[in-house]
């Protein structure tokens, strides 16, 4: 198993925000976390990229056979784990490229391979930018800066595009997409599902499910999974709305 | 207040002394001298009940009694070599306590159209044209002290029409040892009509005792003249730098200058700079680091006495540990300077909790069809920001790095002398680690 994450429990600005939650994920899968507001879909995805601001107050996370909850965000990212952020951050002054190619090569280092030189990172880059069909201009301004919402979240599959994670989390990547940057980021995700690596997908709204098929689907309430499924489950959902499924888990 | 006479006293008897000796100067500098002294004896040195003096309290340097260093003050060239640039720079200059070290000094190699004068042949030289003392202001009392007491003046004069496209580099250097040193140095350059020239200043001191750097600089720009100016300072934490930068600039010349503070417990730069020609542009830009207990001080003015002239002006400061700050940046417009694009800005990036700054832009319109902007923003590093590098692995005290450069990066990356660049990067970056 890649990812097993065992009655975790999670605090942020004093309160309890999850309160056991049980999951597991294995290389190849990609698993869809679906759930009202307050649930706690985004808090799962920070407590797994290791913010600062959120404290793990109980359980475990085993990743690749190693604890997760002892690593450094930074060492996490060099073991593999990537988070497209809900809201990308704004870095006036630091170059796209420039900052992409410090975070790559913190990793290979990690991982005990030669460093990137300017030029293999730049034909890297090209093609990846290719496959989110980002203009190169985007490639060398500041992070961020100046994006549109679209062109931040194509900014996030980009850089995990090149950081080639094995465990990648999208924390709400659909919010704010209209139809034709939902399309493009979806084909971008698509063309990272691979045998060796896990996608968790955390999302409001079914409509990312029709372009990023999930293989399970699980349901979050008051912190707690209340149901899994398979990818009808995201459609039953978008049929009876949350509150069918709240009842279900405060009956369970 | 027996203090304070004793202090007064040891000046007196300084200026007294110095009458007598040759390097007191020609006939045209001595009523120069006499009047400045005369006036810094009726002011004294400045308190926190003068305006221009709220938050920097030099009681400090006040209460210290200097005394004057040896004229023949010896440096190895070993010990000066780390202040030096050994690439793209044309020729370097270098000045200790005060006097120009012409063993110390690269003066034969000068570009063509550039001389350098000191000591006598500056002083007798000077009573032509633009001489020493043309534009600086001794209502400053720190100018008026110095104006006093400079053993030697650097006079840098490039002929007109003449293009330097290598740096020149002046380096002056104060070493102490044992009792506190107070050095005066003094830096004159006039360009000429349609020259152009790049300059270097930088100031740094010895391991010893405790100096007291006073530093007057007085640039002199003819018409479409232009100057690019990198003035580095970067003495010991325990060092006092007061000093003051005039600049005066004809029809359609160009300054533009980056002035980096690095050290010192006490700093304070004092920059005027008068656009004194229709069409003249003016940029000042400045970063400072403070940690530990030490004070950096800017006050800038621009004077638009002329119309039709740019300025730009951006001042971004890094502190740490309980350093304190000072930014005032005067913006003049006088009457007949109409059509004038004055753009001001001051940041400060706050590293600890105990660090704090005062800024104040302070803006006197006399025109009516002018631009005038300013803004000022004072902030920690961004969290979310260095969280974001650690989520995309770069290890916190990188990020931190990535962070501070990016913001110093807006006065750094306009230093195009790549070894000063690089110079002033190094140089910060380990202040910070210092102070962490």
């Amino acid at each position: 198993m890649l990812l097993t994450i065992n009655d975790l429990r999670v605090r942020a600005e004093n309160k309890d925000i999850l309160k056991g939650l049980t999951l597991s994920v294995d290389a190849g899968e990609v698993h869809a976390i679906m759930g009202p507001n307050g649930s706690g879909k985004s808090t799962l995805a920070r407590a797994l990229s290791g913010h600062p601001a959120y404290e793990v107050t109980g359980g475990s996370i085993t990743y690749a056979g190693k604890d997760l909850l002892a690593m450094a965000p930074e060492e996490r990212a060099c073991e593999g784990i990537f988070m497209a952020f809900q809201y990308p951050v704004e870095i006036p002054g630091i170059n796209n490229a420039y900052f992409l190619k410090a975070g790559l090569n913190a990793k290979r280092k990690h991982l005990g391979l030669p460093e990137l030189d300017a030029v293999e990172f730049l034909q890297l880059i090209r093609a990846k930018a290719k496959l989110l069909e980002m203009d190169q201009a985007m490639l060398n301004r500041s992070v961020n800066e100046g994006f549109s919402g679209g062109e931040k979240k194509r900014n996030e599959i980009f850089q995990m595009a090149v950081l080639e994670p094995r465990l990648a989390i999208l924390d709400e990547t659909d919010s704010g997409l209209d139809i034709d940057a939902l399309k493009i980021v979806s084909n971008g995700v698509n063309a990272l599902r691979h045998p060796d690596r896990a996608i968790i997908v955390v999302t409001h709204y079914q409509r990312l499910l029709d372009y990023i098929v999930p293989d399970f689907v699980h349901v979050l309430s008051d912190g707690r999974i209340v149901r899994s499924g398979g990818k009808d489950l995201a459609l039953e959902l978008e049929e009876k709305g949350y509150g069918w499924v709240e009842a279900a888990g405060a009956s369970a | 207040m027996t203090q304070v006479a004793e202090r007064h006293e040891t000046y007196a008897a300084r200026f007294t002394a110095f009458r007598g000796q040759p390097a007191f100067g020609p006939e045209w500098l001595r009523p120069i001298r006499e009047a400045a002294f005369e006036r810094f004896q009726s002011t004294g040195f400045p308190t926190t009940r003068d305006e221009d003096w709220r938050f920097t309290n030099v009681a400090p340097i006040a209460e210290t009694v200097f005394v004057e260093p040896a004229a023949d003050t010896a440096v190895a060239r070993g010990a000066i070599t780390p202040f030096l640039f050994d690439a793209a720079i044309a020729a370097q200059i270098v000045v200790v306590n005060g006097r120009v070290a012409p063993t110390l000094s690269s003066l034969d190699v000068l570009p063509a159209g550039v001389t350098v004068t000191s000591g006598r042949d500056a002083a007798t030289a000077g009573a032509s044209h633009a001489p020493v003392g043309s534009i600086a202001d001794t209502t400053l009392p720190f100018t008026a002290l110095n104006t006093a007491l400079f053993a030697d003046a650097v006079v840098l004069r490039v002929a007109p029409k003449a293009v330097v496209t290598a740096p020149i580099h002046i380096l002056f250097v104060s070493s102490a040892s044992g009792a506190p040193v107070m050095v005066s140095p003094r830096l004159l350059v006039v360009v000429g009509e349609g020259a152009q020239v790049s300059l270097v200043e930088s100031y740094a001191s010895l391991a010893g005792a405790q100096t007291f750097t006073n530093a007057v600089s007085e640039f002199i720009l003819a018409e479409r003249a232009i100057v690019a100016h990198v003035k580095v300072q970067r003495e010991h934490a325990t060092a006092f730098h007061v000093a003051a930068m005039f600049v005066s600039s004809g029809r359609s010349a160009t300054f533009s200058s980056q002035s980096i503070s690095l050290g010192g417990r006490i700093v304070r730069n004092d920059v005027v700079s008068t656009l004194a020609g229709d069409g003249a542009e003016c940029t000042l830009n400045g970063l400072y680091i403070a940690q530990g207990d030490s004070l950096v001080d800017n006050h800038t003015t621009i004077d638009h006495a002329q119309p039709h002239c740019p300025s730009h002006e951006v001042y971004k400061g890094i502190l740490g540990g309980r350093a304190k700050a000072v930014f005032n940046g005067k913006i003049i417009v006088r009457p007949d300077a109409q059509k004038t694009n004055a753009k001001q800005t001051n940041k400060a990036l706050l590293l600890s909790d105990e660090a704090a700054i005062n800024t104040k832009p302070q803006l006197e319109i006399f025109a009516d069809d002018v631009k005038c902007t300013h803004g000022a923003a004072i902030g920690q590093i961004d969290e979310d920001a260095l969280f974001y590098l650690q989520a995309r692995g770069i290890a916190l005290a990188d990020a931190r790095h990535m962070m501070i450069h990016a913001f110093a990066g807006e006065v750094i990356d306009h230093i195009t002398i790549d070894v000063v660049r690089a110079c002033v990067e190094r140089v910060m970056l380990e202040q910070l680690s210092l102070g962490r």
